[in-house]
């Protein structure tokens, strides 16, 4: 049986980060960084979900794979999101053409 | 690896070759689950995008209805849980049952304190009439895309729920088979598998908490002056 089993003490390493995490985000949530603000939450929230992937769901210890699975979920979802909103923010860029 | 019916544990399905490959192909599996899951949350994150985009001010402004301290404190609910149930896979990892009985049934609690908490918020809200098409009444400006913010929130914040209560029940289910001696070093894939679950959940709450609780913070009054 070749399942690696991570220790306790890397469970509880993430554990004590992602709770560091999520007091950091928010209190920086009380600073007004215009749009700093957004990207600060959204890099903290992207690293806890990579902890939480990488260590409890035993990403990293996981074959290639599992996480060409992983990864191409998050393309679809970049995809989505990607195309929707390049959709969304150049609209009226173009003039109508008439006649 | 022995092959054919001498050596072979008890668990492994006569289509695979040994256990290695068959928690391979059980992980996988979850995984391509988890994946739709990852795109059943996204459009309706996709949604929250575009109309956060285009009326940020307002989703700033009604952001700051709730209630931080709440939200806050389940965020840290389920990072534990999170923990709770990566040391319950490892209980059955290493064979110590009461390990894994323990733990599964830590997080189950933590997963019904989270549910009780966002009970309590949802009443909150109910009773601010900030629940759409019930009586929606808005104090400040532009209540047509506030109360987009709240339909959006009701409907990601609900389909979680939905997720946390279908764990809370499977995580009951593998107490029982738990106390039933049907895990053991060599076969824990229920338990795994529930944990890849469980541990989606907390990272789909890890982007709403921001994109939802945390928008209108650095408001001067949360926006309310």
């Amino acid at each position: 049986m070749s399942e690696k089993i991570v220790s306790l003490k890397v469970y509880f390493l993430i554990f004590g980060t992602l709770m560091v995490l999520t007091a950091t985000t928010t209190w920086v949530a009380f600073y007004d960084l215009g749009r700093i603000n957004t990207v600060v939450a959204l890099v903290i929230a992207v690293t806890k979900a990579l902890l939480v992937a990488l260590f409890f769901m035993h990403v990293k210890y996981s074959s290639r794979l599992t996480r060409i699975a992983v990864v191409s979920g998050l393309l679809w979802l970049v995809i989505m999101i990607g195309l929707t909103m390049s959709d969304y923010l150049t609209r009226g860029w173009l003039k109508q053409i008439s006649g | 690896m022995t092959e054919g019916h001498a050596g072979t544990h008890s668990a492994l399905a006569h289509h695979f070759q040994n256990m290695e490959q068959q928690r391979e192909a059980g992980s996988l599996g979850m995984w391509v689950f988890l994946i739709t899951e990852v795109m059943f949350f996204g459009g309706m994150f996709t949604a929250y995008v575009v109309y956060r985009a285009f009326h940020p001010y307002t989703f700033a402004q009604a952001s700051s209805e709730l209630d931080i301290t709440l939200g806050g404190i389940n965020t840290g609910v389920l990072i534990c849980s999170s923990l709770t149930m990566a040391l319950a896979v490892y209980g059955t990892q290493v064979g110590k049952k009461m390990m894994s009985i323990g733990f599964l049934c830590l997080t189950i609690f933590l997963g019904l304190a989270f549910l009780g908490i966002k009970a309590v918020e949802y009443a909150h809200k109910f009773e601010h009439h900030l629940v759409p098409g019930m009586n929606f009444t808005y104090p400040y400006p532009d209540p047509k895309h506030a109360q987009m913010f709240f339909s959006i929130y009701f409907a990601m914040t609900g389909l979680h729920a939905l997720h946390m209560i279908i764990g809370i029940g499977i995580l009951t289910v593998l107490v029982v088979m738990a106390a039933r001696n049907r895990f053991s070093p060599e076969y824990h894939a229920p338990v795994e598998l529930t944990g890849l679950y469980w541990h989606f959940v907390d990272i789909v709450w890890i982007f709403l908490f921001p994109l939802l609780y945390l928008l209108g913070r650095h408001l001067e009054g949360g926006g309310h002056v």
